[in-house]
């Protein structure tokens, strides 16, 4: 704790398989557990991780493995900032791609609640595309954490 | 595999317990596995019981959301019961709840089955 204004930072990528969404989960959740989160701060950042990789597996890769998950955080103070992102196919409308509960991929019973959740659980949002190049997912969320309801 | 379905029948009425995570990977599996019972038995009405559901995320929404259409077009009703807070709090986000019941309890979910049928 000595060190808590320190930056702190971590990058992994996987393959675009569905069976890395919980790898995806358990390390996000490891590398912020030093800001000693509530079990509900980690669950929020469990499910954001979870929306954002299934979405690069799924939207930006049509469920093709051979695609690659990118994933890095940065602890800056008592703030993780997450990028999300794949080198896939785009979103050609993102405005349309953020209404709660529009998907394009009703055939696959998705919710269509991917980016809602996403915005609601963290602070800030933000979503880049370029057609043909990826999307990437740029969030952030400061963690209260227990020692604040301990003050 | 993260998730499991437990399945328990009487009566026309499909009690679905699930345990562990149900992600997108989790998803298929778990899909199969209630569209087989639901299309095999004799299912009026189904209760999901979510009290060993460890996380979900918005693919858990979307296979609950299949089950009760499939449900709802036979006829019958789809209840849910003891989720935990988190998966209560999505699935009051999605607006799932204000089609489907939830249920304190398996109990309660049933009591309420036994009075419709």
């Amino acid at each position: 704790m000595t060190q808590a204004q320190a930056e702190n930072y971590m990058s992994v990528q996987f393959a675009a398989m569905s069976e890395n969404e919980s790898f995806a989960r358990v390390v996000v959740a490891a590398f912020v557990s030093r800001l000693d989160p509530t079990l509900d701060e980690l669950n929020d950042l469990k499910t954001v991780v979870s929306e954002a990789v299934t979405n690069c597996i799924i939207h930006g890769y049509d469920s093709d493995p051979s695609g690659i998950v990118y994933i890095s955080a940065v602890i800056r103070g008592e703030t993780v900032h997450l990028v999300i992102e794949d080198k896939g196919k785009g979103i050609d409308d993102l405005e349309l791609a953020q209404q709660p509960l529009y998907t394009s991929k009703p055939e696959l019973e998705r919710s269509g609640m991917g980016f809602t959740i996403m915005e609601n659980f963290m602070d800030e949002f933000e979503v880049t595309s370029e057609p043909g190049q990826g999307t990437s997912i740029r969030m952030k969320k400061t963690i209260v954490s227990k020692k604040a309801l301990y003050n | 595999m993260n998730s499991h379905v437990q399945l328990e029948h009487h009566r026309g009425v499909l009690v679905v317990r699930l345990t562990g995570e149900l992600d997108h990977h989790a998803a298929d599996f778990v899909r199969m596995d209630l569209d087989e019972a639901i299309l095999r038995k004799q299912v009026e009405h189904l209760v999901l019981n979510l009290k060993d559901l460890q996380f979900m995320d918005s693919s858990g929404l979307g296979v609950i959301l299949g089950r009760y259409k499939l449900i709802r077009g036979k006829g019958g009703k789809m209840v849910i019961c003891d989720a935990n807070p988190p998966v209560k709090r999505l699935l009051e986000m999605s607006g799932l709840l204000k089609i489907m019941p939830l249920y304190q309890d398996e109990t309660a979910a049933l009591s309420d089955l036994e009075v419709a049928l």
